[in-house]
């Protein structure tokens, strides 16, 4: 018999409390499950958004030919009848994107080897076949044959880099008319002279309406290069070629062919601007934008918080004050960060902002220069609004420090600060940098304070780039968050943005791990260093 | 009570102690030997560690504290004087803390941190401080090879020894040691008695210990404390020996404390 043995002893369940370490283990375990779906789901779906999927034509009893990528096969949820959900593209002939066919009218799925994919700069993708070309080497009549695109492409490439040649003078130029406008407005304002000012922006005038005029004409030798297409119905379109993207036969792609303009694809993603509006094209903008925000709001953020908690730890002498103060500050982590947001636009835009506009830029007035959103402004309500953690964690961290370690450094004749600086804040560095990782994964998830301080679905320009002073804390940026919303929720064709929106969060979600992750090697490195061993 | 063949290098005139309202010293009056080792002996809470701290102002960062009376340094500095530098003052009287508290740095930079904080940064001063302060400490053969390595790695005797590696090498006049051996074990504790026995000549030190055996193998003076009060304060010989009160003498041969 076991219950003899005077050494097992009955009731471990609840005596040695075995059903709370169950409990808490069920409790972790919901938490990974939860956050491991959410992140499978996004990993799946934002790394599956760039493959090419093959093109299926599908013929129905009624003799409609439709081609397009299968996105999924279910069960009409009033009906239970079996349909799939083919994505057409062609948005100007059809007019959507998707098109659901039940399953029952359709007589036979073929995927055949010349479909090709065409990605535009307009409506989206196209799908169909490619009749022939057409372009001012060719002669008039549109030409088929397997060669013709490598016949036509070099004088083609010539001619788009002749465009972009005029964009890019064409922009230098405005950059410089602005400037001049500038002055004049500025000499306007103080009454000074400004003729001279005036025969120069004349000069300009001239030559960029002399590159307007040849960035016209360059546009109508492009639009000779053509590409004639048909669809899966027969009906036949042409296409400049200056609007194709990227075109590939996804039927007949092999593995490494799919891969590389997988890779093509990130490519695009990490360093192009979007396109449109936004659901196709890159990132660029947005990644700069994010980066930027967090790592400037870092630079407020951070040194404000550990100063404010060394005082408040080191020097302050405690008391009803200090207690208050600390309590406020534990509660302003608390407040909803659209709060925040409504003081960054009261306080800095509406208060600061237009004090310096008036101080130093009252020329350009009404147009506001800083009483508008910008970076600065929403990095610096960012910064507000993660002060508290650093603060909280700071603090913690000062107070773990050993007194003993201290006390050592204040009895060798060091003086309070010195043993701060040397000792004290090494030691609980480790544990403040873990206060920064949380304040910047905070930063870099936040949306509802910027999109009243300055973020925007399209920036004009970067808030960081080659014209002096380099980096424009007053422009308005593009953010991560900000554009899963905006593409997710505000653009007209949602379905088709829906890879857009998974890729974008997938970024995000990386760029956060990559900032905390550098910090957390940081720490561990730190953390060895100054590793008190157990006595 | 008081002998007075010694040559006196600090004197305690009428210190009294106050941890808010509680008085934890009262009336204490003594002369500390100069180049001589005192011991503080005397039953657990006695006020052993308060005196102590009263010597390089250490009690100033407990916090609600007071004091009365004076503590002459070298018969012209009043070491209690508000307007006493303590950073100066603590240049000059090193401490020594019961739990040995090495900074997390190289051993080489424990040693010269009291130099670095003072100004000095020569490359060749350091070293040779380090050399001298740390075979004084009877350390250098053990660490000679690993100066750079972390001071975290070292045992718990070593680390205590670096400790007054760290305090000599700012070449302080007086040691103040709070139970400097009281988490060693008996090995260790030799060594840093030996080591007390060596620097005894150059500095004057004040050891605070519950071993009696310990006090009368290290110390000239031993000074016994009761209940916040100098009880009496001799010769260790004659303490230990031939003590004059009989309060002193239960303590010692164990029948109280
Ligand atoms: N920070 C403090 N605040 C208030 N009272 C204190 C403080 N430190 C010590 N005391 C009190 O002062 C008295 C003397 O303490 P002290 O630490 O000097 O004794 P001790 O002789 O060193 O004892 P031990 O041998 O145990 O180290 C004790 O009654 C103690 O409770
Ligand atoms: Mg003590």
């Amino acid at each position: 018999m076991l219950n003899s043995n005077p050494g097992i002893v009955k009731g471990r369940f609840w005596r040695e409390g075995e059903a709370f370490i169950w409990l808490s283990s069920i409790g972790v375990g919901m938490i990974l499950l939860i956050i491991g779906t959410l992140l499978f789901v996004i990993v799946k779906n934002g790394f599956v958004a760039f493959w090419p999927h093959s093109l299926a034509l599908v013929e129905t009893n009624s003799g409609e030919y439709y081609l397009g990528e299968i996105k999924q096969t279910t069960l009409h949820p009033h009906t239970g009848e079996e349909r799939i959900q083919l994505k057409v593209g062609n948005r100007e002939l059809y007019s959507l994107d998707f098109k659901w066919i039940q399953s029952k009218t359709i007589s036979r799925i073929t995927y055949p080897k010349e479909a090709v994919a065409i990605e535009r700069t307009e409506y989206g993708n196209f799908y169909g076949f490619i009749q022939g070309y057409q372009s001012p080497l060719t002669g008039a009549e549109p030409v088929q044959g397997p060669n013709v695109l490598e016949r036509i492409e070099p004088s083609f490439t010539e001619e788009v880099q002749v465009l972009a040649r005029l964009n890019e003078e064409i922009k230098s130029v405005a950059v410089e008319m602005e400037s001049l406008r500038r002055k004049i407005l500025k000499a306007q304002y103080e009454g000074e002279n400004h003729a001279a000012i005036e025969a120069e922006q004349r000069v300009l005038r001239e030559h960029f309406d002399l590159l307007l005029e040849a960035q016209g004409k360059q546009h109508t030798v492009l639009s000779q290069y053509q590409v004639l297409l048909r669809d899966a119905e027969g009906t036949t379109k042409t296409l400049p070629l200056s609007h194709v993207v990227r075109q590939y036969q996804p039927n007949q792609m092999g593995l490494f062919a799919k891969l590389s303009h997988y890779l093509a694809h990130l490519w695009e993603l990490f360093f192009d601007e979007p396109r449109e509006s936004n659901t196709e094209g890159g990132l660029f903008p947005a990644i700069i934008g994010t980066v930027m925000l967090v790592l400037t709001m870092s630079l407020f953020s951070f040194p404000m918080g550990v100063v404010a908690a060394v005082y408040m730890k080191e020097y302050a002498s405690p008391g009803f004050l200090l207690q208050t103060i600390r309590i406020a500050v534990n509660n302003l982590a608390g407040i909803p960060s659209i709060v925040w947001g409504i003081f960054g636009l009261s306080f800095f835009i509406y208060t600061i902002g237009s004090g310096i506009d008036q101080i130093f830029y009252p020329e350009q007035l009404p147009t506001p220069t800083f009483g508008t959103g910008g970076i600065l402004w929403a990095s610096l309500t960012l910064a507000l609004l993660t002060v508290p953690v650093v603060i909280v964690a700071t603090e913690e961290a000062l107070g773990g420090v050993p007194s003993d370690v201290r006390h050592g450094s204040l009895a060798l004749g060091a003086t309070k600060f010195q043993t701060l600086m040397k000792v004290t804040l090494p030691m609980a560095s480790p544990r403040i940098i873990t206060g920064f990782i949380l304040a910047m994964s905070r930063a870099a998830g936040e949306v509802a304070p910027l999109m009243i301080t300055g973020v925007v679905k399209l920036a004009p320009a970067l808030p960081i780039d080659g014209t002096f002073p380099f980096i424009h804390l007053e422009r308005k940026f593009m953010h991560l968050g900000f554009h899963i919303y905006d593409v997710g929720f505000q653009s007209p064709n949602v379905e088709a943005a829906k890879p857009m929106v998974f890729v974008t969060t997938l970024l995000l979600l990386s760029i956060v791990i990559l900032l905390s992750s550098t910090s957390i090697i940081l720490r561990n490195k730190i953390r060895k260093r100054y590793q008190a061993k157990a006595f | 009570m008081n002998p007075t063949d010694f040559e006196s290098v600090i004197s305690v005139k009428e210190l009294d102690f106050f941890y808010g309202q509680s008085q934890a010293l009262f009336d204490i009056n003594m002369e500390v030997p100069k180049h001589q080792v005192t011991a503080f002996i005397g039953p657990s809470g006695c006020g052993k560690s308060t005196f102590l701290r009263c010597f390089n102002r250490m009690n100033d960062l407990v916090g609600d504290v007071s004091i009365t009376g004076s503590l002459i340094l070298d018969d012209y500095i009043d070491i209690n004087h508000k307007d006493q530098d303590p950073i100066q003052l603590r240049r000059r009287i090193g401490m020594i803390f019961q739990k040995s508290n090495p900074f997390p740095k190289s051993i080489y930079e424990n040693v010269v941190y009291g130099l670095r904080i003072a100004g000095q940064g020569k490359k060749s001063v350091l070293n040779e401080v380090v050399e001298t302060s740390l075979k004084k400490a009877a350390l250098w053969d053990e660490v000679k090879d690993r100066l750079h390595t972390s001071a975290m790695g070292l045992s718990g005797g070593q680390m205590q020894r670096l400790c007054i590696a760290r305090a000599i090498a700012v070449n302080p006049e007086i040691l103040l040691m709070d139970e400097p051996c009281s988490a060693l074990d008996p090995k260790s504790t030799a060594r840093i008695e030996e080591l007390i026995l060596d620097l005894r000549g150059d500095y004057t030190i004040i050891i605070v210990t519950h071993n009696m055996q310990q006090a009368s193998r290290v110390s000239d003076y031993t000074a016994f404390f009761f209940e916040g009060k100098l009880i009496e304060f001799g010769e260790t010989g004659q303490i230990f020996t031939k003590p004059s009160l009989k309060q002193t003498e239960d303590y010692i041969t164990g029948r109280f404390g």
